[in-house]
């Protein structure tokens, strides 16, 4: 390749190079707010706080991720919150949608139409706009204020898209294996945990992924819900931080929350990436 | 036995799969009661509140048409929802035309180019909370890069959060980062299942890739926009998060959206008969919309 003159270049070179400066540039642009947040949470606190911001720190500490666990009397208290609301809600998601998938997709009983346009319909009415009732409903059952009761509000409203999933999921599922199992001695329920489970897994994982991330992401409900500070998620936690409420305001403690916050969903997605573009596809192809 | 027979079940299951059909309406009913205790009940109860008087704690009494008649006149409410709509106006077309573009470039079968879709599609996954958060410092007056570049380049003099156009600017631009690469994602799957022969058919007779562009890939992703169209404008018309966290509703009410008066109304001012008659109407604003574009995406289809 040495011996090729530089005029023989392949026209299609200059495109190519402007192709991936400008790919590149985008993804420069789209990484720099979520960068620039790590950045400074990383800076020494003081120089995190600098007005105007300044680009080259004395050095890199870590002090501002160990004083998170001073926020409002501990910082790893309200992520502890936001993952029992979100594990809560991905077992019951989990839970709730296989079984519900399974009866939909493999069963004849008599309303079965109905009742699947009713839990589809969920998706018509957003629950923005039932807030207010929902907000006595939880009261009434002494849910109100609890992680159970945000938790069982969460997996209500993905419920439509995970029966649905499951649904396809099973649905894609040949009737032969079922049949082989049957003639083999298996009833329903160890026909589907034994030989339906393993088959149906890529949707059992992509159910959970937009359960995961609907529930850890989720602002206004837990706003609304949790009026105890005790019971706060961490985005409103963080809130309350960046409103000042807990005092001065500390803005490498308060990037040092964000990436706390995004760091979980980061890794997943980026671990399960095929799982969650393939429900964004399917929940999508349905609306 | 012929192929359409093996493919049906034998004798010996098909009857007791029979016997199970019942069964069936077991494994559904745990879903079913969620989706009544927290969707169905709320739902007919945001009915009945609506026509009442209904304060947080105490007795509530029943006024009628009331609520709905305060709504009428209830200035906030209707520049909520022209805000909202102008929101929604100006957020569709700027996700949409930036993620066209996106997916254009990510369209290709070139190295690396999933790593770029990857990063386009990252802050999808981010929560809208956080986003804000994280935005809102970057546009802050003292310690925000943003705002410090903005200054620097002299294209602003005030906050940018100071004042509601350039508030209502810089919310867009965080909404716009925020979920673009979902639209993108959806306009890219559209443009893969058009097969590559229309594109080569058109450039042996000649066709210009504008050209290209206008009479194939547009038609056909037709569908794809009437898709994406409807998903922008339902959640820009429910947004909330980005202005509650960006801008708290200011300066001077003037980027209060519908969800934040609904807010406001039930949970700060404690009026949860009012705010159900506002949810209603949101609920009717937002079938109304779904049931023309339903509509509309129907004609397409014929």
């Amino acid at each position: 390749m040495q011996t090729l003159p530089a005029p023989k270049r392949r026209p299609g070179q200059a495109r190519t190079a402007l192709y991936y400066a400008t790919c590149s540039l985008l993804a420069l642009l789209f990484l720099f707010p979520i960068g620039w947040s790590f950045f400074t949470s990383i800076k020494p606190p003081a120089e995190a706080n600098a007005a105007p911001p300044n680009l080259w720190p004395s050095g890199l500490s870590l002090e501002n991720y160990l004083r998170l666990a001073g926020i409002g009397g501990g910082i790893w208290h309200y992520v502890g919150n936001s993952l029992t609301v979100a594990l809560i809600t991905v077992a019951g998601i989990v839970f709730l949608s296989t079984l519900a998938g399974y009866g939909f997709s493999r069963f004849y009983f008599p309303g079965k139409n109905v009742l699947f346009v009713v839990i589809l319909v969920t998706l018509m009415i957003p629950f923005q706009s039932i807030l207010t009732p929902l907000f006595l409903v939880l009261k009434t059952l002494s849910l109100q204020n609890t992680l159970l009761g945000l938790a069982l509000v969460y997996i209500t409203f993905q419920l439509p898209f995970s029966v649905f999933m499951m649904r396809n999921s099973f649905d894609s599922v040949p009737r032969e294996l079922e049949e082989a199992a049957l003639i083999d001695g298996c009833n329903a329920f160890s026909l589907l945990t034994r030989v339906m489970l393993p088959v149906v897994m890529p949707g059992i994982v992509t159910v959970a992924l937009f359960a995961f991330f609907a529930s850890w992401n989720e602002f206004l409900a837990a706003l609304i819900f949790m009026t105890d500070q005790d019971k706060f998620t961490l985005p409103i936690m963080l809130l309350n931080a960046q409103s000042g409420y807990l005092g001065t305001i500390n803005w490498g403690l308060m990037q040092a929350g964000i990436t706390v916050s995004i760091l979980p969903c980061a890794i997943l997605f980026l671990l399960l990436q095929r799982y969650y573009i393939s429900g964004l596809i399917a929940g999508s192809v349905k609306a | 036995m012929s192929p359409a027979q093996s493919a049906r079940s034998p004798a010996v299951p098909r009857r007791r799969l029979g016997a199970r059909h019942w069964a069936g309406l077991l494994f559904v009913v745990p879903s079913l009661i969620f989706v009544a205790v927290f969707f169905l009940v709320p739902l007919l109860m945001t009915v009945w509140m609506s026509l009442h008087n209904w304060p947080l704690l105490g007795k509530y009494s029943f006024v009628g048409l009331e609520n709905y008649q305060n709504l009428l006149s209830d200035d906030t409410f209707w520049s909520s929802l022209g805000f909202t709509t102008k929101y929604t106006l100006l957020v569709t077309p700027m996700i949409f035309v930036v993620a066209y573009a996106l997916a254009l470039l990510v369209n290709r079968a070139a190295r690396w180019v999933g790593i770029f879709r990857t990063i386009y599609f990252l802050p999808v996954v981010i929560g809208l909370g956080t986003s804000s958060l994280l935005w809102v410092w970057l546009f802050n007056d003292q310690v925000g890069i943003l705002q410090t570049v903005l200054y620097r380049l002299s294209l602003v003099s005030e906050p940018a959060m100071g004042s509601s156009g350039t508030a209502l600017a810089a919310v867009l631009v965080s909404v716009v980062w925020k979920t673009v690469g979902f639209t993108m994602i959806l306009l890219l799957v559209g443009m893969q299942a058009i097969p590559d022969e229309l594109y080569e058919a058109a450039k042996i007779d000649g066709a210009s890739p504008w050209q290209s562009q206008r009479f194939i890939t547009v038609p056909l992703l037709r569908r794809t926009f009437a898709l994406a169209l409807i998903l922008s404008v339902i959640g820009s018309y429910l947004a909330f998060d980005q202005f509650y966290i960006m801008t708290g509703g200011g300066p001077n009410n003037s980027t209060i959206t519908v969800v934040y008066w609904i807010y406001r109304a039930s949970f700060t001012y404690f009026k949860l008969g009012y705010g159900s008659a506002l949810s209603l109407i949101l609920m009717l604003i937002l079938t109304a919309i779904s049931i023309v574009q339903l509509l509309v995406l129907r004609e397409e289809r014929r």
